[in-house]
This record gives structure tokens, sequence and C-alpha cells, in this order.
């Protein structure tokens, strides 16, 4: 479009206003203005950013432990950590997690504690908790996407949940299944996603590793649907997805669980999945990360940084076999 | 409609430029969520193939509706793909590269996904450049039109290299495959069954 300067033109030559403002140019002006609006509201509603605000209940804390936290490690934002969720059962993108999951029902809640036990039995949640005092654990939070974050979650060990059923000497391995409940969970209605339920699992040395944690809070309160409420499970060494959320059963079993990601392809995903700088992901590095909230990436961390306590657990193992 | 092709020119060039003033609007107040760098990567990398997609059906859609002024449409939907494309690289190189080309090389040979892309991108560049109405000369129409098929073997490797992104989600990817081999389908069907695909335009006078 060329502008004319203001100077270039004489007052005779300006047009009247009624007549500037004619049907064409108001035609024009409208349909510039309706297709601008329907092509940015197509793109805002085709790229969902919204955001929900959603407070839960308070979690009386007793102890508040930073296990092998580093001083560049900073807690992210509750923001951030509510927001930024991988939780199929609702929706593929992070983003879109938590305005799906908002209405999440998960009262009442029972847990079946199933299998090789002396003592199996079904927990109503309330009950469940009550095991171990809630505890603060700052974690670091590695993706098998190579994200990062830090999150201060509640809960307790899941060893004490586990004492309390007895396991049989012969019960080598956990395997976690979480909750099936398509009218809730829209991506549940079909398995072009993934099939139901998810399913994860640990051997049980690693299930009774006290870094091992049961989480059913956040910042002090009681976790949010996309975070896995009411009750989800945390191994800070492993890649996130080893941490089933919205647990409903807990089978101690003999041999190794068929977990879902690593039946959905085991090429890209083992049973173990240790977070581990030195073996990639066949379509990606492992090397580094993005904490959220930072601009460069950062080296990943063996185990992510929880070697010390850890190591021994794989001694003697091929971890690029075993990944 | 023909009148007005500057008045329509302006419409597209301001509407595909609207998700990039809402994507800087929003990284400016802090809105593209917990990892802008990965939404701005995705969103840039979407609506290049978007954009492809666009001028690679401005030729079916003006033949089907029998309007052929949309032709001067193409080449500007084409050079949006380019650019939202380069933004798309750039994003890449930068955000996750730090502009570390080695290690940004190392990726493409070790990464089908990212070489596939980088395809995808570089397929784009010689189209950009005869783009202008001086390289239609020097080519002559046929030539330049059998090089601007390039647009086509571009959208394949865009599409894979959407597919082989995901973890398992694959049907964003899906749907636009099936969009490309839409056109493709209408494209072998034009040539061999024109009367099928095509509607006369209508005759100015009687």
């Amino acid at each position: 479009m060329l502008i004319k300067k203001t100077d270039d033109i004489k007052s005779s030559e300006i047009t009247d206003e009624p007549l500037y403002f004619n049907r064409r140019n108001f035609l024009r002006g409208a349909v510039l203005a309706a297709t601008t609006t329907a092509t940015g509201w197509l793109y805002k509603s085709l790229t969902a950013q919204s955001q929900v605000t959603q407070t839960t209940d308070k979690i009386a804390t007793v102890t508040s432990q930073s296990t092998g936290l580093l001083p560049n490690d900073k807690p992210n934002s509750f923001e951030e950590i509510t927001h930024y969720n991988n939780f199929y059962e609702f929706s593929t993108s992070k983003q879109g997690v938590a305005p799906v999951a908002k209405n999440f029902v998960s009262r009442p809640w029972s847990v079946e504690v199933t299998g090789l036990a002396n003592k199996p039995k079904t927990f109503d949640l309330d009950e469940l908790i009550k095991l171990g005092q809630p505890e603060e654990r700052i974690y670091r939070h590695r993706c098998v996407e190579g994200w990062s974050m830090v999150i201060p979650w509640v809960g307790f060990p899941l060893h004490k949940l586990l004492k309390e059923v007895e396991p049989l000497a012969n019960a080598k391995f956990v395997e976690f299944v979480t909750v099936v409940d398509p009218t809730q969970m829209p991506n549940q209605r079909g398995t072009e996603v993934l099939s139901w339920p998810y399913v994860e699992g640990l051997r049980m040395d690693e299930a009774l590793h006290p870094l091992t944690l049961l989480a059913t809070g956040l910042y002090g309160q009681t976790l949010l649907p996309q975070n896995g409420a009411p009750l989800r499970l945390v191994v800070p060494w492993k890649y996130g997805f080893k941490g089933g959320k919205s647990i409903v059963k807990i089978r101690l079993v003999e041999t190794q669980p068929r977990t879902t990601w690593s039946s959905e392809n085991p090429r890209e995903y083992g049973f173990y999945s240790n977070v581990n700088p030195t073996v990639d992901h066949p379509r990606w590095s492992q090397a580094t990360e993005r904490r959220i909230g930072e601009f460069g990436r950062r080296d990943t961390l063996m185990f992510n940084g929880y070697g010390e306590q850890v190591a021994s657990l794989y001694e003697g193992m091929d971890l690029r076999k075993f990944f | 409609m023909k009148e007005e092709i500057g008045f329509i020119k302006f419409v597209v060039f301001v509407n595909a430029l609207v998700p990039l003033v809402l994507l800087g609007y929003d990284a400016y107040y802090h809105r593209l969520g917990a990892n802008p760098l990965e939404f701005f990567t995705w969103t840039t990398g979407t609506l290049t193939l978007v954009f492809l997609l666009i001028s690679l059906a401005v030729t079916p859609l003006r033949k089907m509706l029998g309007l052929p002024w949309m032709v001067k449409l193409r080449r500007m939907l084409g050079l949006y793909a380019f650019f939202y494309g380069f933004l798309h690289l750039l994003a890449f190189l930068w955000f996750d590269k730090s502009f570390n080309l080695s290690a940004a090389s190392a990726d493409v040979f070790k990464r089908p996904f990212i070489a596939v892309g980088m395809l995808g991108f570089f397929l784009m560049v010689p189209l950009a450049i005869t783009s202008t109405t001086g390289w239609v000369k020097r080519l002559g129409g046929k030539n330049w039109n059998r090089l601007h098929k390039l647009a086509y073997l571009s959208g394949i490797a865009g599409v894979i290299h959407y597919y082989l992104k995901v973890k398992t989600d694959t049907r964003i990817p899906l749907l636009f495959g099936a969009v490309l081999l839409g056109l493709l389908v209408y494209r072998i069907l034009n040539k061999y069954a024109p009367q099928w695909t095509q509607r006369q335009p209508a005759r100015a006078q009687r």
C-alpha cells in the first residue's frame, strides 16, 4: 500500500468524511475485521492455552525433606506444575490436560493391594493415607521427552503400604494399575492413544526404596486431577512416565509386569527407564534437558542426580540393555 | 471478485499474519504456557504445514470452483509456508541447539525425524527463490511448474516429520497426511479425467 505524506495532498483534494466512509470501504473494513477475528478465534481454539484456577484441601505435613536437591534446583511454580502435564487419558496436549481434567471426581476412592501378599487388602483412600505421616519431598522430575521440573510432593514412602500387606518371598515385582473411567477420561473411549488401563511396574527393591513415594499432594495441598489425584507414584530417579497416576490397584507379582509404554513401543521405552544421559531415546538425545522456566538446556544427571542413593540397585547390570 | 484481487490479497496477507501476531502477543505477556519455547516451535511447525497445504489446495480449489483468479494467492501462501518453516527451523537451532551447528548437524544424521524435517524445509528454498515473476519467465512456465511440484515432496516430508515426532497420538499428523493425499489424488484425477475435476469458468458473453 502506498501511503502519501500529508503535505503532498492539497486540502481541496481531501475527500469529505461522509464520502470517505463510503459503502465499499465500509464493506472492506468489515471483511477484514470479520476474517481476522475468525482466524484469531480458530488459532486460539486450536492451540488451547486456557488456565484453570483450582484450589484443593491443605495437608498438614510433619517433615520436609529435600533429599539430593542441588543448589541450582528451585521448585517450579504451582501454575507450571499444574498446567504442563502428560496425562494421556485426558489429553495428549500437555497444556490441554488441566481444563479437561478439572471436574474429575476422585472421591470415593479405594486401592486394592493384591497378589503375592500375606494380607492382601482393599484400602479406602482415607484409611490408606493414614498409613504414613504426610511428608514433603522436594524432588527433581525428569520427563522422557527431555524436560524437567522441581516438585514439592507430599506423600509417604511406598514401603509403608507394602509392609502393611506383608509381601511373600516370591513377590519380585510390583504392578501399578491406574483408573479406567471413560465417562471422565475422554481418551479412554477408544484405544487410538494407548491401550487402557495404564500400567506401570517396579522391581520389589525399587518399590521398597525409601525415595519411592506415594504422593497425595503437592505444595502442601491435595493433588489436582491433572497431577494424578488422589494418589500417584513418584520415582524420582526414573523418567516421569514410570509414576502411574490415579492408582486403583497394586499387585505383587513374581514376573516382570507388562507395562504400558514398553508394550506400546519396546524399542523406545524400557521397563527400567532410569534417567540416563548416556542412553539416548531412539528419536532424541537424553544428554540434556530443558528445566521448565529456563531458556537454555542443562545437562541431565545420571539417575536424575539420585545415583548416590540408588546406583547400588543396578550394580552389575548393563544399563544399555536394561534401559 | 476479479477486480477486487488486490484487496483479497491484502486480506489473505493480514490473516496469515494473525497467528504470528497472537503468538508474539502471548509471548510478550507470558501466556504461552509452562514451556513457551516448545509451544513456539510446535506452533510454527504446524503453521508451516497448514500454509503448505493451503497453497497446494489453491489449484484444485480454483479448478473445482471455476475461479481462475485464485492462482494469484498461491505465491503468497507458499511464501508464508516458507516463512513459518524458517521460524520453526530457527526455533530448533536457537532454543534446542543454542546455535551449535555441529550439534545440530549431528542430530540430522542421527535422528530421522529431524533429517526429514530439514529435507522438507530445504525443498522449499528453491521454490521461495524462484517464486518471483522474473524466475517464472527465466525458467519458462513449463519448467517452473515442474520444479514447483517439489512442494508436494516438501509436504510429504513435513507430514512424515510430524508423524515421527509424536509419541503415540498420531491423529493430527494423519489428518494432515489425509489432506495431502486428497490433494495428490485430485492432481492424478485431474490429469486423466479432467471432466470430473473441473468446473468450466462461466462464459463472459453468450
